[in-house]
């Protein structure tokens, strides 16, 4: 029996209903947004070090950063 | 426990429901409390892919209830000893302390975990990854130097977060409806990824490649790009603030619709 497919491993094709194009007035590219707005609406891959929680070191992140509010996805604690 | 932890700044912190449930590995040293052969270890490793079952642990924040959990694989690399490495790839909320311990029981002699990093959550992965001490160290040089080339060593846009989600990519004219919180109506999708099926997760976004919110299907991918009318998604979380993009609550090919219609 096969094994079950991971997330990461499936391929996705890219179905088109309809065509249009997006106006350069509103919004930005997410990689050219402003830097203070680039970082409000960013996240950090972090490589976790031993000893303290997820919780812990996020709360290091938001100390460093001065940012009001972080979160982390998925805890990786003892 | 060491290892890949997404870190989320401020608004994007919204997109975390988005990773809790997406799929983890992890890389662990297990200790075996009695001698067993290699090829027996392995054996057992092999007889928890698929779906097992647990019961979360004491000191997690979720109902203690029986549940089921995927594992997606499961490879011994080596042993040495009474020390098993090996490598697992699984659904979110797997405890892996937990998996160690049943694998002890079921090969008689008991084990327990020893060591455990992560080596991928979700999109994420250890390529790519900063160190706390990297973050405090670039955070202060893009500070005195302005230079957004250093913020993005080591900020990423949210929208990596949904690097494994199925998109379904939007007209400029549908998106303020959305960050209103509005389902999304067929007319105003451009574009979707195959694969999706009615009830999972998907991420609505513009051309730009903006979140805009992340939302559930109501129908197959398939069903989603030959759809006329009706509503493709219910949105469940906006991620993109209003008015962004202009207010236009009917979308251009619905509006011009009804305009050749009263002709």
């Amino acid at each position: 029996m096969p094994r079950t497919v991971a997330p990461w491993e499936t391929g996705r094709d890219l179905l088109v209903r309809a065509e249009a194009t997006t106006d350069p007035a509103f919004g930005h590219k997410p990689e050219e947004r402003p830097a203070e707005e680039y970082l409000r609406y960013g996240l950090i891959n972090l490589d976790k070090p031993a000893g303290p929680t997820s919780h812990e070191v996020a709360a290091w992140v938001k100390r460093i950063l001065k940012v009001e509010h972080v979160g982390h996805g998925g805890t990786l604690e003892a | 426990m060491t290892g890949v932890l997404p870190v989320t700044l401020e608004e994007s912190t919204k997109v975390v429901q988005a990773l809790l449930h997406s799929g983890k590995e992890y890389v662990c040293v297990m200790k075996l409390h009695g001698d067993a052969p290699q090829e027996r270890v392995r054996k057992v490793l092999g007889e928890f892919e698929d779906i097992i079952y647990q019961r979360p642990p004491l000191r997690a924040a979720v109902k203690r209830q029986l549940r089921t959990r995927r594992v997606y694989y499961l490879d011994m690399l080596e042993t040495d000893g009474r020390k098993v490495l090996f490598r697992v790839g699984c659904e979110g909320g797997t405890y892996i302390r937990k998996l160690c311990f049943d694998v002890g029981e079921v090969l008689g002699c008991g084990a327990h975990m020893q060591e455990l990093r992560r080596t991928r959550a979700g999109p994420f992965v250890e390529d790519g990854t900063v160190r706390l001490h990297e973050v405090a160290y670039w955070f202060g040089e893009w500070r005195q130097n302005g230079d957004e080339a250093i913020l993005h060593r080591f900020v990423q846009p949210m929208e990596r977060a949904l690097g494994l989600i199925p998109k379904i990519y939007v007209r400029d004219s549908a998106v303020d409806a959305v960050c209103h919180g509005a389902s999304l109506t067929a007319p105003g999708v451009l574009k979707l990824e195959s694969g999706t099926r009615a009830d999972s997760m998907v991420a609505v976004m513009t051309l730009k490649g903006e979140a805009v919110a992340l939302g559930r299907a109501l129908s197959s991918s398939e069903q989603m790009v030959d759809a006329n009318r009706g509503i493709v998604c219910k949105t469940e979380r906006v991620l993109m603030p209003r008015g962004v993009y202009p207010r236009l609550w009917k979308s251009g090919e619905e509006a011009d619709d009804k305009k050749r219609r009263r002709r």
